[in-house]
């Protein structure tokens, strides 16, 4: 039995790695499609002050990328390192969109990344934009590989427990593929990752504006900002993650954990605004409820019902009785590989294996279990309602708040006027909020999954390598020094390039006719 | 003829020889950066000579090192109890190749953006760490996968790991280190040969003739160690089932100090594999003697492939031998991935690899060219 400090050692591990990895990620996403977007306006128009705004947002684009691939490293290898049940047990299935995530994706991105930066001279402008492009296409690709990954990882489709082999093996690869938890999950991570470049460049623009520096640049991107910016926010929002979360058990779990719904209610189930969910009294206190708005949120609908947390762990009790039946039926095809009564007893029952396997937390042979640990097993699939509670509702109020930045923004820019210094010292300062709505977003999907680390098959719990404490410490100090050390740099870095501001400064009145032109750019 | 392609049997050999053709092509291409990497501090002594070896392979270091990521990505789809056990078991080995491979990106991109003599020195620092401790690590996982490595499974295969850092540190496999440091130092020297101008490539031609004879002679050495029964062996006892469940449990097998070397009685011809190992790393010597930079480069790569060739043949079937549990040794026939897994990820190689080499080679050829002090200074802020 692994120890429960290994578990949580590794889990705390993986989690700042990634939370790490994600402050990059998303920026690059934005980025690369803007670099795209304005270097367009630039071969359209031949206005050399597009490619300067491509040259200038391109360092940026540089030091953030850098990071980006560093601790993308360590993501590729660390399921291997921190989790060898995991990659034993479900390598089958996972691994295939790991890998293509490196052919189609990375290679893309990387092989072109180099020409973005070195080929300003060797390449003509057409070419060179192509280039630009395909770095775009290729981080968008990689995100798509990744969160079909991920995907798979919260509505495992298209797959099935081999015994012989005593791992998850694929079945429908098109399916895994094709799965909706993975595909909502795409279009809102990378619409998150638009609106983090947005924000970026929005902010950035607006310190110049403050400070009457660069104006001309600021305002063009400015006016790209906002256009993409409230394309992809509201994007965001309107194709939330939720629209996956009706699908699986543990997805309908993390809804009512993030509603911090107890009891079932008839539909159109009313959204909770705001309560003290209590874990220990299994309610939510104080609780403000808003009509309807749930229903709607969660099925789309008005007639479906979204079960509350009880149901659903009467539902897992369930399930794992029936896991027991699979559970009874693999340990005989151990070691009898021929039995084939205990065959057909598995396959009847082998899609709740994974609910048997939450026994093993409480006693080594689950087949020994008593009601009262059954009972705990099935409460065990709660996750923590409390903290997905509040920090679903952070996420929210963040792009929401976004929205309106971006809203204002824009109508100032179709009025053609001059955005307030108010206006500008906001987007300013609303620059970390899509970071915080990121990372709390990852966090809810992730830390909501919970007792899961692949939904209904595989608890957490079991899936780590089997290390000595001292080695997760040494890597966790070692991480954690590295990285705080590249983030301070990094830091630095992008504050000295915005100090320095673009290369070539072109301060070239604006040309009637000129704003039009800009705008349909950037709508386009 | 698909029937065929796609039977489990063929599917685990070519998937063994792509896990080959990945682990080359890392070696050969992200390769040449490590050695650069690694002889930066020596080639180099001034900041624009420095620039130079930097900027040689300043535009394409990131796509090669997508070898890297992918041989990952690649070994988890199509091997993943391989990708299971050595990550898991070769845990802070581990760590402190990404701790090297992590500085790489940022060091490259960090450095040109300060004229600060500190600044650079460091970030050199950090170039020469990026190169030279992978090329290290890698060696010595290599010599330890030959010698076999203490870990067993579970009934439900759960693997365990019974070693240490310090195990992984044992001479033997530190010779095997020292080998692939020195293949990867002679890579990218010829690189440098090839693709600078200079002080840098006249340094770069010197030590490179050293490190192309020590790759020749370090590796026909280990030839000799494997001989003398020092690399271990292993051989399989059991009947092979080519297209049994992967499930590393049901077999038997020795270790046999005979055991990688017993391809190579069965199949003489396969003896020319390990003899181009050190007769192409020679040839590389002569080449830099010569200046024959294209030749040196291709004589590299040449070498390279047929040393790392040689210890997948020696293996072979056999991928990670166990040396306390023989038996559950990792086999080309039960350490796979499913048959499905398999055949949807040759399609997928099969679509992109051909994708990938086509443009990364557009790309060199619009990089083509010597870089130098001079092309440099004319080149402003599209370089490092």
């Amino acid at each position: 039995m692994t120890s429960p400090l290994l578990v949580e050692l590794s889990r705390l591990q993986f989690a700042l790695t990634a939370m790490y990895h994600f402050l990059f990620v998303p920026l690059t996403l934005g980025l690369s499609i803007m670099l795209a977007m304005m270097e367009t306006v630039y071969v359209m128009t031949g206005r050399t002050i597009w490619r300067d705004m491509v040259k200038f947002w391109g360092v940026l684009f540089g030091i953030n990328f850098a990071l980006g691939v560093a601790t993308g490293l360590t993501m590729e290898f660390q399921f291997g390192m921190n989790w060898a049940y995991y990659s034993h047990y479900v390598g089958d299935v996972f691994g295939a969109p790991l890998a293509i995530e490196g052919l189609m994706a990375f290679f893309l991105e990387a092989t072109f990344v180099g020409l973005f930066f070195f080929g300003w001279e060797r390449l003509s402008a057409r070419a060179h934009l192509v280039v630009t492009w395909l770095v775009a296409l290729g981080t968008n690709f990689s995100a798509l590989w990744i969160l079909i990954a991920n995907g798979w990882m919260q509505n495992p489709v298209g797959s099935v427990f081999n015994p012989d082999t005593m791992r998850m093996e694929v079945t429908d690869f098109v399916a895994v593929i094709f799965n909706p938890v993975a595909q909502a999950k795409f279009v809102h991570t990378v619409s998150a990752g638009y609106v983090c470049g947005a924000v970026f460049v929005l902010g950035v623009s607006a310190f110049y504006m403050l400070r009457g520096r660069h104006v001309d640049l600021a305002k063009r991107s400015f006016v790209i900002a906002s256009a993409f910016g409230i394309a992809s926010s509201l994007s965001v929002i309107v194709l939330g993650d939720e629209s996956g979360y009706a699908i699986t058990d543990n997805q309908k779990m993390k809804l009512a954990a993030m509603e911090a719904m107890w009891e079932t209610e008839p539909a159109p189930a009313s959204f909770t605004a705001f309560g003290i969910p209590s874990m220990s009294d299994r309610t939510t206190h104080f609780a403000v409820h808003i009509p309807w708005v749930m229903g709607l949120i969660g099925t789309r609908s008005i007639d479906k019902e979204i079960p509350g947390i009880f149901e659903l762990v009467h539902k897992a009790e369930g399930r794992i009785r029936n896991g027991l039946t699979a559970y009874d039926a693999l340990e005989k095809l151990k070691v009898n590989h021929g039995d084939t009564a205990a065959r057909a007893s598995f396959d009847a029952t082998s899609k709740d294996l994974g609910y048997a396997l939450l026994l093993k937390r409480y006693i080594e042979d689950p087949r020994l279990a008593n009601d009262d640990q059954i009972k705990q097993a099935a409460w065990s699939t709660v996750p923590e309602v409390p903290a997905i509670f509040f920090t679903f509702r952070l996420m929210v109020l963040c792009a929401f708040l976004l929205v309106a930045v971006f809203a204002l923004s824009l109508w100032h820019t179709m009025r053609e006027t001059q955005a307030p210094r108010w206006l500008l010292r906001m987007a300013l300062i609303a620059m970390p909020l899509p970071w915080i709505a990121a990372e709390v977003g990852w966090f809810v999907a992730e830390f909501g999954r919970q007792p899961w680390i692949i939904e209904g098959t595989l608890p957490t719990f079991l899936a780590t390598s089997e290390l000595g404490i001292p080695d997760l410490l040494i890597t966790i100090l070692g991480f954690t020094v590295v990285y705080g050390v590249l983030a301070v740099i990094e830091v630095r870095l992008m504050l000295q390039a915005i100090a320095k501001g673009p290369a070539v400064g072109a301060d070239i009145a604006l040309p009637v006719g000129d704003r039009t032109r800009i705008r349909l750019a950037a709508v386009r | 003829m698909i029937d065929f392609l796609f039977n489990y049997e063929t599917l685990r050999i070519v998937w063994w020889m792509l896990l080959g053709i990945l682990l080359i092509g890392f070696a050969v291409t992200d390769g040449f950066d490590m050695g650069v990497g690694a002889l930066l501090p020596f080639v180099a002594k001034t900041d624009i000579e420095r620039r130079v070896a930097i900027n040689t392979i300043g535009p394409v270091w990131e796509g090669n090192q997508v070898w890297f990521v992918l041989g990952g990505g690649a070994i988890f789809a199509a091997w993943p109890a391989l990708y299971a056990l050595s990550f898991s078991g070769f845990y802070l080995a581990m760590f402190l190749v990404l701790f090297a491979m992590i500085l790489r990106p940022v060091a490259f991109k960090y450095r040109s953006k300060r004229e600060d003599a500190r600044w650079r020195s460091n970030w050199d620092w950090a170039l020469f760490i990026g190169g030279a401790v992978p090329a290290l690590v890698f060696g010595v996982a290599v010599g330890n996968a030959l010698k076999g490595v203490p870990f067993h499974f579970s009934t439900d295969l759960r693997p365990s790991y019974e070693g240490t850092l310090f195990g992984l540190l044992n001479p033997v496999a530190l010779y095997c280190g020292l080998v692939s440091l020195s293949m990867l130092v002679m890579h990218g020297a010829a690189w440098l040969a090839f693709k600078a101008e200079g002080p840098v490539a006249d340094r770069a031609r010197i030590i490179g003739g050293k490190a192309a004879l020590a790759a020749a002679v370090l590796f026909a050495g280990g030839g000799v160690l494997v001989w003398l029964g020092l690399l271990g062996g292993y051989e399989v006892t059991s009947a092979i089932v080519w297209d049994g469940p992967s499930n590393p449990l049901g077999k038997t097998v020795i270790a046999n100090a005979n055991g990688w070397l017993r391809n190579f009685y069965a199949t003489p011809a396969l003896c020319l594999v390990p003899v181009l190992g050190i007769v192409a790393p020679l040839l590389a010597a002569a080449g830099f003697r010569a200046r024959r930079e294209g030749l040196t480069f291709l004589a590299s790569k040449l070498g390279i492939f047929c040393i790392i060739a040689t210890v997948g043949l020696a293996m072979f079937p056999i991928i990670l031998p166990s040396s306390t549990n023989p038996g559950h040794s990792l086999a080309v026939f039960d350490a796979s991935s499913s048959r499905a897994t398999l055949r949807n990820m040759l399609i997928a190689t099969v679509i992109f690899l051909p994708l990938v080499l086509a443009y990364t080679a557009w790309v060199y050829s619009v990089l083509w060219g010597k870089v130098s002090e001079a092309s440099l200074r004319g080149a402003g802020s599209s370089a490092y």
